[in-house]
């Protein structure tokens, strides 16, 4: 199952602060784990919150360096895509995985598979045994459509102010977290709900 | 992309007035009290939800906008579904939250209002009501409720069982592998509803139903699965389609809830036998119905006998058989053909599960499994499929007496050496090999032995793989390899460079002048430095701990000091060190460690020249020397030749600041018969001979151009150890204790050369004083230099009965009770 879809800054961005990042949408799967943790009290819904936006904050920072030092290594210089030109960001895409060790943040261990586009990341926190293979294209058709609909190689605000359409992007390509295989077929028709949504 | 904008946006919804806020809430209300529910409605639960987000902590709405909310998740129109759910997962559940849902048919709850009731779950209890809400949704499926409401059932479910396994109930387990069943192996064959838009010439024959087909077009003469395609689908190919996706979780997790359940199913069995009319009414609706006679399960036909979780796991078995078969199809599409990958990937860990489970399905399934593997091993774009085959050979291969020597070959040799630049691959592999680390150690010789090759994952992309390393290293260590893998260790920056240069020498033809000429390139290409790259590239350890020309290798290597993966690998070099000599210490003989000193002194000035990297390895061998030498001090006896050498050239006071003042340390303290009794008096001189010259040269004149003043702490652990040396052989007191009177005389003018600091000279100078006195009554400083095996590790604090502060602490409550 896949923990959480996470979208974030990942390079040093003019609008920020240098060491700064923002995590633009964030949607986890599934009942709090800490309702199942062991732990010595409950803790209330506030509490719950605050630690979940903690630990998606952990990932995200996580992913911020790694790109930034995959990227370093790599050594070739960020190329600007246009809007228009989401399917050139989207192969000039870097990616990895990374891996979070039991209790840093979750109290699992997580794989954190992310894609570098730009200046944003896209991240899926899956669960160690997850078919990594699946997960990979379906965080790229995710990356693909949250580039086209929410217009994001463009200088707007829709991924703050649109984000109901991920929501709706997610409860079908990755319904509660769950990794679906989908052939081109099904996933012909599902891009088809989702395009009418996005025209609303 | 993230723009000047946005972040306004962000700052705005953080820092907006309490006031304006609820202002923005009563407008909401009226809007959401109206009829029709316009664009401006929409566009405030947008602004809403951006508002709720952006705060770190959570923000209580008033009860009739929460109410208003509430009632438009079940909304006509899906976005305001979205919107409500996404707007309502901000906030605070309402106390009674989960009952105002409970009296609904689960089924009935959309997928949006679903997501916000699993994720405002407060308790364990609450989900797992819902989670028999869901089942009890699946069983009444007579009842007709549109099917594809069924679909988001599944991922519920499986998202709760991720969690909490205690919801479920044996009859759950039952429940759900026969609807499972069901949709995996008895979908319709025949294409959706929507399959007669032909063309212009369509007559009525078009009406007729359409057979699903295969990915590479062909009619499909099984089963329908996840790869079959046709124009539309009905809603138990769906279904077929969810279940597929949910199976691995699912076996993976019944597994856990069958354990000390088995005897409930032996007893389904016992009963079914019994009574076979039950099992024909009331389970096999589907085998009965089923039009399709699937050709991989020919071998299964009384499979409807089964208990449920036994049946389910045959036709697990047959689906992935299926998929395996339906992979070899040349797909027309390029995301079909990374589906099939996907599909392999999975059907081989569901096997994997199914045979853990039943191991009577072993010899059923390895037929398949090495007709696979023989397909796809020569061709490393099936890399990522090969993992989990090279799984189901390490758990299953040596009950089905299966030659696992050409999977190694590949998962060992090939894989490493050729694609360690694949992030992913390294990712998985290393996971492979931390789980299995015990069975590999066991089983696969190989496996300590590839860690030249191993360690190329590590070269190329450091930051990502260092956790897993940290965790497998200690397992490469033995007292076999130790040596080799030390020198690898220290030359992981030159294998990063080296694999770069190898990735470029292959992207880059020859004759391409590409920028600037770089001379390591052309060095990689060059024949007579051949042997020393293909050295570093070695995929095996055992062809010779190190090489001849390092240096040679060094100089060649040496603009790439400053690339960036270079310097990263380096970075994490240290770490692995550590590591490595924590461990060695618990394999190797004294001899073993003996080599590995002198190792660490030879390879003190043998490293590629990184700014900080000689530092931290100098640092990193210093404080192990000390380990190892407090734990065998004898070792200091053994290699007294090397490390006098090594204390004895005053240029390393100046390169190795760290390391020198460690081996003087350890030379002053462990040189003496009370730690071996091989020590003579001949030895304690010459090597305070040779300690001595370098104190005299490095205080009598300025340093070499270029180089700093020494470290105040080279100067004063020469002077101790040579005291320490002297009050072990009396004879040598009169050297010191001259030398520090003329230290004293010298520096009484206030400067010197070889000293920048005026404090640290006065401490340098104290020290010697204090030195100097001890000096002066040789049995006490013998006493207080060398002190006895019992002085330096007392005993008798650790009796709680004499324990001094214990003591004390019963006498001041006494004395302050009353």
């Amino acid at each position: 199952m896949v923990r959480c879809f996470l979208i974030h800054t990942v390079c040093p961005v003019s609008a920020l602060g240098a060491g700064e990042s923002r995590a633009l949408y964030c949607r986890v799967f599934g009942p709090d784990e800490s309702l199942f943790t062991d732990q010595e009290r409950e803790f209330s819904p506030e509490e719950r919150r605050v630690l979940q936006r903690e630990q998606t904050a952990v990932v995200a920072r996580q992913v911020r360096s790694a790109a930034s030092l995959s990227r370093g290594a790599a050594g070739r210089l960020l190329m600007e895509a246009l809007p228009g030109e989401e399917a050139l960001a989207l192969q000039e895409a870097d990616s990895g995985v990374l891996r979070l060790r039991a209790g840093d943040p979750f109290p699992e261990e997580m794989s954190a598979l992310w894609l570098g586009v730009q200046s944003l990341g896209f991240t899926l926190v899956c669960e160690p045994h997850e078919n990594l293979l699946l997960a990979e294209g379906t965080l790229r058709t995710l990356t693909r459509h949250c580039l086209e609909h929410l217009h994001l190689l463009g200088p707007g605000s829709e991924i703050l102010l649109r984000s109901d359409r991920i929501d709706a992007l997610l409860s079908r390509l990755l319904p509660h977290g769950q990794l679906l295989f989908l052939n081109h077929r099904f996933a012909h028709s599902l891009e088809k709900e989702v395009a009418a949504y996005m025209t609303k | 992309m993230y723009s000047h904008g946005s972040e306004s946006l962000i700052k705005q919804a953080r820092e907006i007035q309490d006031s304006e806020l609820q202002k923005f809430y009563s407008r909401l209300v009226k809007l959401l009290q109206g009829k029709e529910l316009g664009y401006e409605t929409v566009d405030s639960l947008q602004r809403l939800h951006l508002i709720l987000s952006a705060n770190k902590y959570i923000r209580t709405l008033p009860p009739e906008l929460q109410r208003r909310l509430q009632s438009l998740l079940s909304s006509p129109a899906e976005q305001f579904q979205v919107l409500s759910s996404a707007v309502l997962r901000e906030t605070l559940p309402p106390a009674a939250h989960s009952g105002n849902y409970s009296q609904e048919n689960i089924v009935q709850l959309n997928s949006h209002a679903a997501a916000l009731l699993l994720s405002q779950a407060g308790s364990r209890a609450d989900v797992s009501s819902l989670c028999s809400q869901l089942l009890r949704g699946l069983e009444s499926r007579q009842s007709e409720g549109p099917t594809n409401s069924l679909t988001h059932t599944l991922p519920i479910l499986n998202t709760i069982l991720t969690h909490n396994l205690e919801c479920l109930t044996e009859d759950h387990v039952t429940l759900l592998s026969k609807k499972l069943v069901d949709w995996l192996r008895y979908a319709s064959i025949l294409q959706g509803g929507g399959a007669s838009s032909g063309g212009f010439f369509t007559g009525p024959r078009s009406r007729q139903p359409v057979p699903i087909a295969e990915l590479d077009g062909t009619v499909s003469g099984d089963f329908f699965t996840v790869l079959c395609v046709g124009q539309s689908f009905t809603e138990d190919q769906w279904m077929n389609v969810f279940s597929f996706s949910a199976l691995r979780h699912w076996l993976l997790t019944y597994h856990s809830v069958s354990n000390g359940n088995g005897t409930a199913d032996t007893a389904h069995r016992l009963q079914l036998s019994l009574s076979h009319s039950h099992s024909f009414s009331n389970d096999d609706r589907s085998e009965v119905d089923g039009s399709v006679v699937s050709m991989v399960s020919v071998t299964s036909s009384s499979s409807r006998l089964l208990p449920p979780k036994e049946r389910l796991r045959e036709k697990s078995f047959q689906y992935c058989q299926r998929l395996i078969e339906q992979s070899d199809r040349k797909a027309h599409k390029k995301s079909d053909a990374d589906l099939q990958k996907a599909c392999l990937v999975e059907a081989v860990c569901i096997l994997d599960c199914v045979c853990e489970e039943d191991a009577s399905l072993v010899f059923r399934a390895f037929p398949c499994i090495k007709a696979l593997f023989g397909r796809l091993s020569s061709d490393l774009s099936f890399a990522r499929v090969l993992l989990p085959i090279a799984q189901f050979y390490l758990n299953h291969g040596e009950m089905a007496a299966v030659d696992c020597g050409s999977v190694w070959a590949l998962v060992f040799a090939r894989f490493p050496a050729e694609l360690f630049n694949d992030p992913f691959l390294a990712h998985e592999l290393l996971r492979f090999l931390r789980l299995n680390l015990e069975s590999l150690q066991h089983r696969v010789p190989q496996y300590t032995h590839s860690f030249p090759n191993l360690l190329k994952f590590l070269a190329w992309d450091s930051p990502a793989v260092v956790d897993d390393f940290v965790d497998l290293l200690p397992s490469l260590v033995t007292a076999g390899t130790a040596v080799e893998l030390l020198h690898t260790l220290l030359d992981l920056p030159c294998l990063s460079a080296t694999l770069v240069l190898q990735v470029r020498s292959t992207c880059l033809p020859i004759s391409e002048q590409s920028g600037r000429g770089l001379l390591s390139l052309d060095a990689f290409r060059s024949a007579s430095f051949r042997g020393l790259f293909l050295f570093l590239l070695r995929g095996e350890a055992g062809s010779g701990d190190t090489i001849d020309r390092l240096s040679t290798l060094h100089e060649l290597l040496v603009e790439t000091a400053d690339w960036p993966r270079v310097v990263q690998c380096a970075q994490t070099v240290p770490v692995l060190l550590h590591i490595f000599f924590n461990t060695v210490i618990t394999v190797a003989d004294e001899k073993l460690l003996a080599h590995l000193i002198l190792v660490m002194l030879e390879r003190s000035s043998l490293l590629l020249n990184i700014p900080k990297y000689n530092k931290e390895i100098h640092r990193v061998f210093s404080s192990h020397l000390l380990r190892l030498c407090k734990l065998h001090p004898s070792l200091v006896m053994d290699q007294s030749h090397e490390l006098l050498e090594f204390s004895g050239a005053t240029a390393n006071v100046y390169s190795k600041e760290e390391l020198y003042t460690h081996v003087v340390w350890v030379l002053g303290e462990y040189l003496s018969v009370s730690c071996d009794s091989r020590c003579s008096v001949t030895l304690i001189t010459s090597c305070f001979e040779a300690l001595e010259a370098v104190l005299f040269e490095i205080t009598s004149s300025a340093p070499p151009p270029g180089t700093d003043c020494p470290a105040p702490r080279v100067v004063t652990t020469l002077m101790s150890a040579l005291a320490k040396l002297a009050s072990r052989s009396h004879d040598l007191i009169p050297r010191v204790s001259l030398f520090l009177s003329k230290l004293r005389t010298v520096t009484r003018g206030g400067s010197v050369a070889w000293c920048s600091d005026e404090e640290d000279l006065v401490a340098i100078v104290t020290r010697g004083e204090e030195l100097w006195s001890l000096l002066k009554a040789p049995g006490v400083a013998q006493s207080v230099l060398t002190p006895p095996a019992h002085v330096t590790t007392p005993q008798w604090h650790r009796d709680t009965n004499v324990a001094l502060p214990l003591r004390l602490r019963t006498l001041t409550n006494l004395t302050h009770s009353h």
